[in-house]
């Protein structure tokens, strides 16, 4: 496959959030707001790219047997660099995302791309699996956080956008708000790709 | 369906009912109450009911539409749900309420499931608690839903609340004294006398609440005439209004167990709305005997539950829909046994 090819597939064909359903506690917890969605989406995505690109480049030498192991302990290394980093820098972020910061650790995007690319591949093309997967995943929290955001808060990125006048549907913001954003947009993925079926069987 | 010749295993029996026959007839039971809704609440119940059914019905021709699935407005029960919808919220909430609220009941708690039938939760429900939860304030305001005719007592709180909501807050005084002064204490205990000295208004009607669940009399009327068609069966309503009436006995009062009092938990409410009309819903209540007689207790316990220790006032409503998710479980585990067949292995 190229490399453009590898890029994309975080986008549509192996879509974490929307195609394989993985992620989904980080994409229901941490969109209440495009901004909680954006800083847990870029959080994820260094990880993955470090994580994946470091266990390429080990993975000639790490036993099979335990494998999963010294991955959760790459992942961890990273994800506690992130999580003193946004501790420091954006304080306020840090808090509003709380425990799932380091619960990037046992994020199964992450593993999953470590057991299922990263361990098979090159260097190169493990940077660029991470890549597009982690800004797939980012940009699925960007559009359920819009979505949730407007609704839940009359908001977008705290700008206000609906009017005065508008009364936020509080269960937007609320786990229900979730599940049920997440469902549409599995609902019109799957809508694409049985079009997509239709079409090519024709 | 050009094929008129309908080839189908035993039983050939036929019956004459039709989902639009049955759902039409809910819907006439309903009048009752909705006429007593407009003379308790005025004029402003009868826009709520209007436009609670026209956003149902809308709703549903749209998505049909739009999916190209056969049209069913006809059959009735959009019109049911709208109005089930409108009766289980407060007068005074803004005029869009219904509408949204209807809108959520019909798309999300039926349409997404494939229609009628295959909804696993009472649609109207289902809105009432996208409302509830998305607007608490809006949907836990009766201070203008006092109504014409008389009030529950002569003690102020009762114009603000339902009579749920007083018992709660009195309740709350009663088991803290420590907490609130004498003259609450009192206050608290006279508010309770007069509650369960008022069963008769809360019969009529004549109380604050959600517009169609206040007169149990008008209520029974529809239920009465529900029954005698037998389109509601006696086990789910009874079942459950015997539960709670029996729990709210024992453990419904201040001085110890049987203490409580049943009747006023049965009058106040949504409690006979609920049991008559949502919780009898054929599409997702179950089939069976002993199915049924569980439904209507598992009801009783939540209701109870949820009046007696939760954080709202009343549980009438959630209690139905939780109960309606475990419904297809009561069914398999009280399947009955084939005549003439083996035990149940």
């Amino acid at each position: 496959m190229s490399v453009i090819q590898e890029f994309t597939k975080g986008f549509y064909r192996q879509y974490p959030v929307f195609r394989q359903i993985l992620g989904l506690c980080p994409t229901l917890a941490t969109s209440t707001s495009v901004e909680n969605g954006l800083g847990m989406g870029v959080a994820a995505t260094f990880v993955l790219i470090c994580s994946n690109v470091i266990v390429s480049m080990i993975r000639n030498i790490v036993p099979a047997k335990i494998r999963i192991p010294i991955y959760i302990v790459v992942i961890a290394t990273f994800v506690t660099i992130v999580d003193l980093a946004m501790a420091g820098f954006v304080p306020s972020l840090h808090k509003s995302l709380g425990i799932f910061v380091p619960l990037i650790v046992v994020n199964c995007i992450i593993l999953g791309r470590a057991e299922a690319f990263a361990g098979k591949n090159g260097v190169g093309m493990s940077f660029i699996d991470g890549l597009g997967m982690g800004l797939g995943f980012t940009f699925a929290l960007l559009i359920v956080g819009s979505v949730r955001e407007i609704l839940g808060n009359g908001t977008l990125l705290g700008i206000p956008v609906l009017g005065a006048g508008y009364e936020p549907v509080l269960l937007m913001l609320l786990p229900p708000g979730a599940f049920l954003s997440i469902g549409f947009f599995l609902g019109f993925f799957n809508w694409l790709e049985n079009r997509r079926a239709k079409s090519q069987s024709q | 369906m050009d094929n008129k010749l309908i080839v189908s295993s035993a039983p050939h029996f036929h019956s004459r009912e039709s989902v639009p026959k049955i759902m039409w007839t809910v819907a006439l039971t309903l009048v009752p109450a909705g006429i007593g809704a407009i003379y308790f609440f005025g004029l402003r119940a009868l826009w709520l009911m209007v436009i609670g059914i026209g956003s149902a019905v809308i709703t549903e021709a749209v998505i049909e539409k739009l999916l190209k699935k056969p049209m069913t407005v006809n059959d009735g029960s959009a019109v049911v749900t709208g109005l089930l919808l409108a009766f289980n919220i407060s007068a005074q909430v803004p005029l869009w309420m219904p509408a949204i609220g209807s809108f959520f009941a019909i798309a999300v708690g039926k349409m997404v499931f494939g229609g009628l039938g295959f909804n696993p939760m009472n649609p109207a429900l289902l809105g009432r608690a996208f409302l509830l939860a998305s607007w608490p304030t809006h949907m836990t305001i009766f201070d203008r839903a006092v109504p014409t005719g008389g009030t529950v007592s002569g003690i102020d709180i009762m114009t603000s609340a339902t009579p749920l909501n007083v018992l709660k807050s009195s309740q709350a005084v009663l088991a803290n004294p420590q907490d609130y002064s004498a003259q609450q204490f009192t206050d608290a205990t006279m508010a309770i006398g007069k509650l369960y000295d008022s069963l008769d208004n809360l019969f009529i009607g004549r109380i604050g609440g959600c517009l169609g669940e206040t007169s149990v009399f008008l209520l029974l009327i529809g239920a009465a005439i529900l029954m005698y068609k037998r389109y509601i069966g006696w086990k789910i309503p009874f079942s459950y209004i015997g539960t709670v009436a029996f729990l709210s006995w024992m453990f419904g009062g201040a001085e110890g167990l049987f203490s409580g009092n049943p009747m006023f938990h049965i009058l106040s409410g949504g409690l006979i709305l609920g049991a008559f009309f949502m919780a009898t819903d054929m599409v997702t209540s179950p089939v069976t005997f002993w199915g049924r007689i569980w439904f209507g207790v598992g009801c009783g316990v939540i209701t109870v539950l949820i009046r007696q220790i939760g954080g709202y006032p009343e549980g009438v409503s959630y209690s139905i829909l939780l109960m309606n998710l475990v419904t297809p479980l009561l069914d398999r585990m009280t399947q009955p046994k084939v005549f003439g067949g083996r035990k149940r292995v």
